[in-house]
């Protein structure tokens, strides 16, 4: 991730994280602990000695950010929340659009069954209480995409509510521990995107393309328990991991299939919670903690500065780095919310409260949902760690890559490598030449079968683990060819050979007197610096113990 | 033929007595000769001519669709009539052609039902005159009927009678002005707070609003959409029940109709209402209340109760809340309904493009009326965060206890209710519009639209002529989705009433095609 446009240090070092579990924030303030062993929501007495015991000097009033999400998910369905239009991605515009999506006066909505059965799926992995009465509002607002003159939500009784999610963030010298976190999910609501309108400022003119006009969406609000841009990043981040692994959203931020507003506000610990603006459409991953970084930074220093935060909204200009406010006065607008009076409240049953001889088309049980959710990504990495003995963080990783894990597990099916010298080439090697040219895994010329043959080349000490790396580096390269074959034709396996090992070490001896006198005198790094002339020899093909036993025999000797 | 019943052309036309294109042709030439009624906005003379011709070959074969095919109909310019303009009497939607049927239209064109055209309304079905649209006022054919001439000529001397015509009622005035003057047999209305029992009444017509859930509003150009119900006009209640039959039934397009299956009924012929318990609520005997009108209301309780039903007095506490409730829920609504017509998608665009709110806003300025823009400003008023839960929560709380009102009185043993449709009979042009669109909906809706509040279904009868020769119905309302029952009732008082029929000899002379029918000249010189 780029350098977020701050004033101060950099992420990671700039802040102290309170026992609050946040990141707190301290004008040309050192940090200081750097531990979050406190867990969330503790009694301001934890926050109370964190100020006592900072002495804080005049001027020197350390701060807390608080940051709430509310995030837009484009439900994965066929049809549209509210018509049986289809949903795609990048179809021609207005190709998509039913006399409803339109707002042609007398059409009335209906609710699609799956938009439904994909919020109470989500609802339950995280952890929510699923209303078995929810309701539709209106909201209002006149803009050229949204063709009734408002979009219909659910304000007042949303279909899943109190709910968690867990997610982890990276911290330490390398990012390289994972610390676990929780925000609450204050409610799920199934609502109507809007359309697309296309400034032409050249022509002053709108384009108007209703084909997203209508599609589901899952709004997700999550409660301001985050702190810091990185927080809010990582619990998008796992929001995205769970949706795609339940199926409900394919969460692609690129394709604007998840989409986040952050409300953000500034405090002194112990004090009441500031004033927030809200920071409107993120809709990239990179940006949504370096917009919020900014706008945490920018409040601070307007505080400082004897300024005062304004309750609006602004929007995040990617080239700039920083916040705006918005033109529009959307943020202030009075929406004067009303009940659909066209769509009856929403009712879902259980196992024990469905009614006898309902027609199953026409009710949704929940209890049949949650015997359908799939394994969470949680879940899924804590197995890693148990099966495997994998790092937390390199369970992270492997999930971090839509069909990294997939690849993994598939390349561990056909090795007898250990899984953590797996785990490291998948990890390093293997996504790192993903990385390099920008491929996604299953764009990768590499085959499992393939990685999984080349280690275990490896492993029966065929040849030598930088010998692998060339192989691996061909077999990129080179589709088609196996390991063994490039092995071969390259000549990379270990030299089997001892007598022309042996003449190999003497040469190089007698070609390196000072070494060896090194070596002799004492020095044991030199004994090193030989075995290395000799692997050069080889071209890499000799195992460097072999080498080391050869080379101190002839010593002895 | 033409002042024949719904059920009577249709016996007519499968005894082949006549074709559907003679009939359609008749009725085409009826409109023209009626133009000045001004009942409808559109005539689709082509549409209706051939689906005559369809319903014609229909019949040669033997295969006619049921008691509707061949039937001329007309319906509300608030209907979506796919390749039709549907205006709304409204330059907002003026050369609006809208790509699909509404539900209920679709289900009478499927019975072989000819669309005749599209009738005349408030704009936006907002009043209860049909004096506020776009395209004038309708005039209510009773204005020029024997009947009302005959008083007239008695009172006043020298005064000319065209400038002094009678307003319909309204909104649904051009469906209601359409079946009166025999240009159709069964016409579609919409009923929010009245505006298909109002005109009926007005219009000498049966005028029946079904239960809420009913009747598919899929199509239906909405005012409130947690009141609309489409409305069901005729000249007896056999034919209003014949086509409930047909438009009754869930709609996968509509969320708010029922799943239960409807099946499709005849009215019984009652001849004993001895176990019927009929509820006179007392709330309803309002000052403003013509004496004509009450002394007919007691009539026809009194009636009842000669023929051994109970007639108990019975009271709806909280009627006196109901229009300010009204008020404040229809126009709630009805601001965010209007959200949509903005000019971008369909309808009415000003030139004007300097921004995109100031498109919207010009394009609503000429597209809405006084009255629409007045309701719109004050619904959205009621929806102010400030405002909602002082007035639209309130409201809505008021309109369940006058929900329960109806739920009480009906768990208290009585079948139905009856009452006045309205406080007098149509008054005329000229008097009618001294007071505005806001007071007249406010004074004229007073016992119609509670029913709206509570979903129930309920019907106006006619049941006599006025001193001054004009047509005053009373209206029946039932239980939630009892409308068989209520039209059984509505049937055997109309029974009672002999309602007389409207005299239009003037207008028919000219047009042979009516002449040649002795039953009509027969019926009315009775």
């Amino acid at each position: 991730m780029a350098a977020p446009v701050l004033r101060w240090l950099c992420p990671g070092r700039r802040w102290a994280f309170a026992r609050t579990g946040g990141c707190s924030y301290h004008r040309r303030g050192v940090p200081t602990a750097s531990t979050s062993s406190g867990k969330r929501g503790q009694s301001s007495v934890a926050q109370q000695s964190l100020i006592t015991a900072q002495e804080p000097r005049k001027g020197d009033r350390e701060w807390a950010a608080v940051v709430g999400l509310e995030i837009h998910a484009q439900i994965s369905s066929n049809s549209k929340l509210f018509s049986g239009s289809q949903v795609h991605f990048a179809a021609p515009p207005n190709s998509l659009v039913s006399f409803f999506d339109a707002s042609l006066p007398g059409t009335l909505p209906v609710l699609n069954r799956r938009c439904v059965e994909a919020a109470v799926m989500t609802g339950l992995a995280l952890d929510c209480r699923i209303n078995k009465k929810s309701l539709f509002d209106r909201k209002h607002y006149f803009y050229a995409d949204l063709p009734a003159g408002y979009q219909i939500t659910q304000q007042r009784l949303p279909i899943a509510v109190d709910g968690s999610l867990a997610y982890s963030v990276c911290v330490g010298k390398k990012r390289g521990q994972a610390v676990a976190r929780t925000v609450r999910v204050r409610q799920i609501q199934l609502e109507q995107d809007s359309g697309k309108s296309l400034h032409d400022d050249l022509r002053s003119q709108t384009l108007v393309d209703l084909n997203r006009a209508g599609v589901g969406l899952l709004e997700v609000v999550l409660e301001p328990d985050m702190s810091c841009g990185e927080e809010a990043a990582a619990a998008v981040r796992e929001l995205q991991l769970i949706l795609q692994a339940l199926g409900t959203s394919r969460a692609i931020m690129a394709e604007g299939q998840l989409r986040v507003d952050a409300n953000i506000s500034v405090h002194h610990p112990g004090e009441p919670l500031g004033v927030r603006t809200e920071v409107k459409n993120l809709n990239s991953a990179r940006f949504l903690a370096r917009a919020i970084d900014y706008e945490i930074q920018r409040q601070i220093s307007e505080l400082e500065n004897g300024g005062e935060i304004l309750n609006e909204t602004r929007s995040f200009d990617y080239k700039l780095g920083c916040t705006m406010p918005m033109r529009d006065k959307e943020g202030k607008q009075d929406y004067r919310f009303m009940p659909e009076p066209n769509l009856p409240p929403l009712l879902l049953y259980d196992s024990a409260s469905l009614p006898a001889g309902a027609d199953p088309q026409q009710v949704i049980n929940i209890d049949q949902i949650r015997e359908q959710l799939p394994e969470l990504p949680s879940v899924t990495r804590e197995k890693l760690v148990q099966r495997y003995g994998m790092l937390p963080e390199h369970s992270f990783a492997l999930l971090n890559e839509v069909g990294l894990l997939e690849f993994f597990q598939n390349v561990m099916k056909e090795t007898r490598a250990e899984p953590k010298k797996v785990t490291s080439w998948v990890l390093n090697t293997f996504l790192g030449f993903l990385k390099q040219q920008n491929l996604a895994v299953s764009e990768s010329p590499v085959t499992p079968s393939a990685l999984a043959e080349l280690l275990n080349l490896v492993e029966r000490k065929a040849i030598s683990s930088s010998a692998a790396k060339q192989v691996f580096e061909e077999l990129w390269r080179s589709e088609g060819k196996t390991p063994a074959q490039i092995v071969a034709e390259k000549q990379l396996e270990l030299m089997r050979d001892d007598e022309a090992l042996e003449q190999l070490c003497r040469a190089t001896m007698e070609a390196h007197p000072q070494v060896v006198m090194d070596l002799k005198k004492g020095n044991p790094r030199a004994i090193n610096k030989l075995i290395g002339l000799v692997r050069k020899a080889t071209l890499g093909r000799a195992d460097p113990t072999a080498i080391k036993d050869v080379l101190e025999r002839q010593l002895s000797g | 033929m033409l002042g024949w019943t719904l059920r009577e052309v249709s016996a007519a036309l499968k005894q082949g007595q006549i074709t559907p294109t003679e009939l359609c042709q008749k009725c085409l030439s009826l409109i023209k000769k009626t133009k000045f009624l001004n009942a409808y906005i559109t005539v689709s003379e082509e549409v209706a001519l051939k689906q005559a011709e369809e319903s014609e070959k229909r019949y040669k074969k033997g295969h006619s669709l049921g008691d509707l095919d061949g039937i001329p109909i007309a319906v509300k310019d608030n209907f979506s009539t796919s390749g039709i303009e549907t205006t709304c009497a409204s330059n907002m939607l003026k050369g609006y052609v809208p790509p699909y049927n509404a539900t209920v239209v679709q289900k009478l064109l499927d019975q072989g039902a000819l669309l005749m055209g599209k009738t005349n309304l408030d704009e936006f079905a907002m009043g209860s005159g049909s004096t506020d649209g776009i395209f004038g006022p309708v005039k209510n054919p009773w204005s020029f009927s024997e009947q009302y001439r005959k008083k007239r000529k008695q009172k006043s001397h020298g005064e000319k009678e065209d400038s002094d015509w009678l307003i319909t009622g309204g909104s649904s005035g051009g469906s209601a002005a359409a079946v009166s003057a025999f240009t159709c047999f069964a016409a579609l209305g919409s009923d929010t707070g009245g505006s298909t029992r109002n005109p009926a009444a007005h219009c000498g017509v049966v005028g029946l609003k079904p239960s809420y859930g009913l009747v598919s509003r899929h199509g239906l150009i909405p005012l409130v959409n947690s009141m609309d119900v489409p409305g069901i006009l005729t000249r007896c209640v056999d034919d209003a029940a014949i086509v409930l039959g047909i438009l009754a039934g869930h709609d996968p397009k509509d969320s708010t109709t029922v799943q239960d299956p409807v099946k499709p009924f005849v009215l019984p012929s009652l001849t004993d209402v001895s176990k019927l318990c009929v509820g006179i609520p007392k709330e309803y005997l309002a000052p403003e209340l013509s004496s004509e009108v009450r002394s007919l209301w007691s009539k026809a309780a009194n009636l009842f109760e000669s023929e051994g039903a109970k007639v108990i007095e019975v009271s709806l506490p909280h009627t006196s809340f109901s229009i300010v409730c009204y008020h404040v829920l229809c126009t709630s609504e009805v601001a965010s309904n209007m959200a949509r017509f903005d000019g971008l998608e369909y309808g009415h665009r000003c030139d004007i493009d300097l921004s995109t709110e100031a498109m919207y806003a010009a394009t609503r300025r000429e597209g809405f009326n006084d009255v629409v823009r007045g309701r719109i400003l004050s619904g959205n008023f009621f929806l102010l965060k400030e405002n909602y839960e002082n007035y639209f929560v309130k409201a809505q709380k008021v309109r369940r206890l006058i929900a329960n009102d109806f739920v009480n009185v009906f768990n208290s043993g009585v079948d139905v209710l009856l009452t006045p449709t309205t406080l007098s009979e149509a008054a005329p042009y000229t008097e009618f519009i001294k007071e505005d669109n806001r007071t007249r909906s406010a004074q004229d809706d007073i016992f119609t639209q509670a029913v709206n509040m509570a979903g129930l279904p309920a019907v106006n009868v006619p049941m006599a002529l006025s001193s001054q020769g004009l047509p005053i119905g009373l209206q029946f309302i039932g239980r939630a989705f009892c409308d068989q029952q209520l039209l059984t009732v509505a049937k055997w008082f109309e029974k009672q009433v002999q309602f007389p029929i409207i005299q239009l000899q003037e207008l028919m002379e000219d047009c042979s095609s009516v002449s040649e029918n002795g039953k009509l000249a027969s019926v009315s010189l009775k």
